[in-house]
């Protein structure tokens, strides 16, 4: 499915502020796969969900998805292959649109912009029906400004928009982070309900430790830009904190440096 | 006087129609794109002097119409390449532009200014007209171009230069090529302004290199006012625009009046700008010491969860 091979990003390069973010990093991503990603601050969990989307380009290695060589592949040209939910609920909706505006611009993604009328009364009819599956109202306030939802709101459509149209990969950055606790509870319930629904190969960046052990099949942990973890299956599934933060300093040397996810 | 104020109101209604249009291309950039183009200060006269010199060599008025938008559109391509291909921030990008205008102005016209003596040639509206012919022609141009952009900001494509302006991540999310949105729209805008330019040159019966000075400012007047006014009635995009028109309009009877009450004509820039940074002040005020006090627990742990996050 996904193959990162060897990617390195180094920031700000030959100057004191110089930052390896990914360093000569390797995954293989497999069909189906639901698979968190932990790590402390600044370990390069965001950097390499930015790698994937395209937001800049690598210094060194290849991305190769479905056997498609995307690694010089523009950000807008690789949208047509990945849904993706933001940290910030501001980031990932227009919020001076219209809810289902901001659905149509999902409905297109990867397709050709013509010069067609946006929305027809069948779409409409769609995202009604898929705005209903939320459970949160939405599907009567369909002309309201995205900008008027509150977070988790705003999250759940954002998740809405990633999955509308079916993507090769789900990759969800923290995104339920600035939400309060029960809300985080209600959209993750929610992520993990679509990905199982369109059996999504999903990426899951989190800095719970909890969620990230109850969710998905495979975890992968990340420490100074490299994966210094990687557990699924059975091993997975028998997992603890303990076990998890015991693994962490055993693998990097180091005692696990978040304290958010320490709490968490 | 007041009678001779009176009679100044139709004029005054003429050209801020014309203004009104200008201002609709600003607004494409400052309200839909996010963009403040400072290109429109040269791309007013580039249409202007286009108009002025093709007319003058014999051109139908039509096609001399279209020559100037498309000159103008060329100015907001220049720009938009500016600030995308070449990594220029959009304000040094329009100013750039607008300084390259100031020598390719002079060109066209091959000096400072150029005269259309209205008794000569078969323009469309002319100061030397009777004022409802002009408003009647001016009329008839609004609701044409009111009615383009309404269809075209709902196509599509339309709406992705609206979803540009307003989140460029999100849009680059959905596979939308923000930097093709931003030159479409900067040349749009441009080509608007440009006509209304040419517009103004029949009108007043010149082009001068210098028309163009503070035309920007005079365009987010006419956006502020507008907005205040049509977003009292509709949100509707139409009203929104049919709004804008009507600040141009009500700038330019402000303008009048406070010539007839005998403010010193050299003092108007002046005042134009500081009523101007006044009301781009005012939402901030609002935002920054009138705004209720965020409810605690939701928000602000989301605050500091997003200040937190790592790379």
């Amino acid at each position: 499915m996904l193959v990162l091979d060897n990617i390195t990003k180094i920031f700000n390069p030959d100057t004191v502020n110089e930052k390896i973010a990914l360093s000569s990093l390797s995954l293989h991503i497999k069909p189906g796969d639901f698979i968190t990603v932990i790590g402390g601050n600044g370990a390069g969990k965001s950097t390499l969900m930015n790698a994937v989307t395209g937001v800049f380009e690598l210094d060194e290695g290849t991305i190769t998805l479905d056997g498609e060589n995307i690694t010089h592949l523009s950000e807008h040209k690789r949208a047509k292959y990945f849904g993706r939910v933001f940290q910030d609920p501001m980031l990932g909706t227009a919020p001076d649109m219209e809810i289902q505006e901001n659905l149509s611009l999902a409905y297109r993604r990867g397709k050709r912009h013509g010069l067609g009328w946006n929305i027809s009364a069948k779409e409409k009819a769609f995202y009604r029906e898929q705005l209903a599956r939320l459970g949160l109202g939405l599907e009567n306030r369909m002309t309201a400004k995205a900008g008027l939802l509150s977070g988790g709101q705003r999250q759940a459509l954002t998740l809405l928009m990633a999955t509308l149209v079916k993507p090769k990969m789900l990759l969800l950055d923290e995104h339920t982070a600035a939400l309060d606790p029960k809300t985080a509870e209600k959209v993750l319930t929610l992520t993990d309900e679509i990905v199982r629904e369109n059996n999504l190969t999903t990426l899951m960046v989190t800095h719970n430790m909890q969620n990230a052990i109850d969710y998905g099949n495979r975890l992968i942990m990340m420490w100074d830009g490299k994966i210094i973890l990687d557990i699924s299956g059975e091993e997975k599934k028998n997992l603890t904190v303990e076990a998890l933060l015991g693994a962490f300093s055993k693998a990097s040397g180091s005692a696990f440096a978040s304290d958010r996810a320490l709490l968490s | 006087m007041f009678i001779s104020w009176l009679s100044s109101l139709p004029g005054a209604m003429s050209l801020g129609m014309i203004w009104g249009i200008m201002a609709i291309g600003v607004y494409i950039t400052y309200k839909i794109l996010d963009i403040a183009d400072l290109t429109v200060d040269g791309s007013i006269c580039t249409g202007a002097s286009v108009f002025a010199m093709l007319l003058i060599a014999g051109v139908p008025l039509p096609l001399c119409l279209l020559a100037a938008f498309v000159a103008g559109a060329l100015a907001g391509f220049i720009t938009g390449i500016l600030c995308t291909f070449m990594g220029i921030p959009a304000i040094l990008s329009g100013i750039l532009t607008q300084l390259m205008l100031w020598s390719v102005n002079l060109k066209i016209m091959g000096k400072a200014n150029v005269a259309i003596p209205g008794r000569k040639f078969a323009v469309w509206v002319s100061s030397l007209f009777d004022s409802s012919k002009n408003l009647i022609i001016l009329g008839i141009i609004v609701a044409v171009t009111i009615g383009i952009l309404y269809w075209f900001f709902g196509t599509e494509f339309g709406t992705t230069l609206r979803s540009t302006g307003n989140n460029p991540k999100m849009s680059r999310a959905q596979g939308i090529n923000t930097d093709v949105a931003k030159v479409f729209g900067l040349v749009l805008s441009n080509g608007m302004v440009a006509l209304a330019g040419a517009l103004l040159a029949q009108y007043q019966g010149f082009s001068d290199v210098k028309m163009g000075q503070g035309a920007i400012v005079i365009g987010l007047a006419a956006i502020i006012i507008g907005d205040a006014v049509a977003s009292r009635i509709s949100k509707n995009f139409a009203v929104r625009l049919l709004g804008v028109v009507v600040g141009g309009i009500i700038y330019y009877f402000v303008y009048q009046t406070v010539i007839f009450l005998g403010l010193d004509a050299d003092l108007l820039k002046m005042l134009s700008a500081i009523v101007v940074a006044i009301f781009l002040a005012v939402p901030y005020w609002k935002k920054r010491y009138f705004s209720k006090k965020k409810k605690p627990a939701v928000k602000a742990s989301g605050k500091e969860e997003s200040s937190n996050a790592g790379a």
